[in-house]
């Protein structure tokens, strides 16, 4: 079976991350189908990450989820943004990974932070450091600010999840990203069937 | 009238002319529109269409009143917008404003509805910039109700809602004055063209011909889907512009200090390479028939064709004779594309045409029940 392993970086126990983290998850596997899921969050394993940077070895436990991430098909890697980067905690589980750990593996990039000023944090950050550890990273990054969780950018917020989940699925199943710039007039939004099938308003008489 | 409508759009935009440092003044400019309006009839024209703007260094925000003013001073001349903001107008007020400016006008008013290019308007009518698209669809939707419906009941998420409103007054002959739908970049603005079977304008100006032809074969394909008829009787406008004199190199170098200062394309590309690749055209009368011919190659049979000519700091003077020059080949351009069009593209929409239209549905739809 497929294994993907999803890291959450979030610091705190009810993070906006780990929401995200949560939602992708969730995704994937509603377009993958039959697919094995972990949800590792970065959160308990703090002590361990920073021992390890200084000992050099992993302990146990820190050691079982640096194998599970390199025995998985594919990533889905959700971290925060702190002062216009992920947070030393996240760099520092990366540095405990082997060189090679994901060579080629289908990774999908997502972050949290404070405003949409953040946004291109993960393609300033994020994209670098796996291109570094030569992993294949979908087109589509998430990036969810407050505002994103909001009535007013919750759904585009979920289309970027799901666009960006189903450019991972697509790689796991050897199909590409599954899209092309043809495909840029969606003609099945929410805005375009809008002009067709009238607004949506309560109590709209159309 | 032949089957196709060429005129002339405008900004009017406060530009200094870069030969002598001069610029005209608000009311220098507002009464210079006035005067092409007028010009543009003299030479057997069709169309004067003026953009709304609310920025400093435009003088055209309030089109319907400025439309009225030369509607009392023409007689053929069909007024339109290039383009009137269906996104921070209330559609209450653009459906009264223009139905009255039909009126008065015995019906030479038509509409070209786009979304406006600058964010910083939004908020002068206390609307949101990021949700330009859905203002453009829930406002329309608005807007064909009361200009179709006699009695509206309507509730949307952009403005207050109407019981039992009556928007006056009811549009002339009971047919509402045309809307076109433009958009240089936006799929949305085609689809809501073609679901109600408008007419689509690409202003043409800017970009490769390739950018515009994505989206009028777009508008076309998704107009025969909606059921109004084939592809090739969709309803398309186009923009255009040129700087004509006798003499193609006359034509070059006096407009080449107005090209390379413009406010849009200046210190860019050079003249030539912008003609190379867009519609400009800089050059001689035949030189400006060749190419404007061209466009029905790429584009399809059309319907309208606007060229763009009172801008870039080009005093009065200059533009007036522009006109009289594109007078002088209007006669061979509307002969050469009517011998081209194939049986069964519509002619331009008027309101004779589609009064007549309407007689007849009404006619059929009598003598059948």
């Amino acid at each position: 079976m497929t294994a993907i392993v999803a890291i959450s970086s979030g610091l705190s126990e009810s993070s906006s991350t780990r929401r995200l983290a949560d939602r992708l998850v969730e995704s994937v596997g509603r377009q993958f189908g039959d697919a094995s899921i972990e949800l590792v969050s970065l959160r308990e394993l703090a002590h361990d990450i920073v021992d390890a940077t200084l000992l050099g070895f992993a302990s146990p436990r820190l050691q079982d989820v640096l194998d599970k991430v390199g025995a998985a098909d594919g990533l889905v890697v959700v971290t925060p943004i702190y002062k216009a980067s992920y947070p030393g905690l996240f760099k520092s589980f990366i540095d405990a990974l082997d060189a090679d750990a994901v060579i080629g593996k289908p990774v999908l990039l997502a972050a949290t932070g404070g405003t949409a000023r953040h946004s291109l944090a993960i393609d300033h950050t994020l994209r670098p450091l796996f291109a570094y550890l030569q992993a294949l990273v979908v087109p589509t990054g998430v990036f969810a600010s407050t505002h994103d969780w909001g009535s007013e950018g919750a759904q585009a917020l979920e289309q970027r999840i799901d666009r960006a989940a189903g450019e991972l699925t697509s790689l796991l199943k050897g199909a590409g990203t599954g899209r092309s710039r043809d495909d840029e007039f969606d003609l099945f939004s929410d805005t375009f069937l809008s002009i067709s099938q009238g607004p949506k308003a309560p109590g709209s008489d159309a | 009238m032949s089957s196709m409508q060429f005129g002339i759009f405008t900004v009017g935009d406060l530009t200094v002319d870069p030969t002598d440092g001069s610029l005209p003044t608000e009311n220098e400019k507002l009464k210079a529109l006035v005067a092409i309006a007028k010009k543009v009839e003299d030479i057997g024209g069709d169309v004067f269409a003026v953009g709304e703007h609310h920025d400093s260094g435009f003088v055209p925000p309030s089109i319907s009143t400025l439309h009225a003013f030369i509607a009392a001073q023409t007689k053929r001349l069909i007024l339109s917008t290039s383009i009137a903001h269906i996104t921070t107008n209330d559609p209450v007020k653009i459906a009264e404003d223009y139905a009255t400016l039909q009126h008065l006008s015995d019906g030479r008013v038509d509409l070209v509805l786009g979304r406006g290019n600058t964010a910083q308007v939004y908020p002068w009518f206390g609307k949101d910039p990021s949700k330009g698209v859905e203002l453009t669809i829930e406002n329309y939707q608005l807007l064909r109700r009361l200009w179709d419906e006699d009695v509206v009941n309507w509730e949307g998420r952009f403005r207050t809602p109407l019981q039992g409103f009556t928007s006056i007054p009811r549009p002339l002959d009971g047919v509402a004055p045309f809307v076109w739908h433009g958009s240089i970049r936006t799929p949305e603005v085609a689809e809501i063209a073609a679901y109600y079977g408008d007419g689509y304008f690409a202003n043409n100006i800017f970009w490769p011909k390739e950018h515009y032809i994505r989206l009028i074969n777009f508008y076309r394909q998704r107009y025969e889907h909606y059921g109004h008829g084939t592809q090739e009787q969709a309803i398309v406008g186009l923009g255009g512009q040129f700087f004509m004199r006798k003499n193609s190199q006359d034509a070059v170098n006096e407009f080449r200090p107005y090209f390379d200062n413009a406010p849009v394309y200046g210190h860019g590309p050079s003249l030539e390479d912008f003609q190379a690749q867009t519609p400009l055209t800089v050059g001689s009368p035949q030189e400006v028939i060749e190419k404007t011919l061209s466009f029905a190659d790429f584009f399809g049979d059309y319907q309208r064709q606007m060229f763009l000519i009172d801008h870039a700091g080009l005093p009065l003077k200059t533009v007036l004779e522009q006109l009289d020059l594109l007078g002088e080949i209007l006669p061979t351009l509307r002969a050469e594309f009517d011998a081209r069009r194939p049986a069964g593209v519509p002619d331009a929409p008027t309101h004779a045409n589609r009064l007549a239209a309407k007689q007849a549905a009404t006619t059929t739809e009598g003598s059948q029940s």
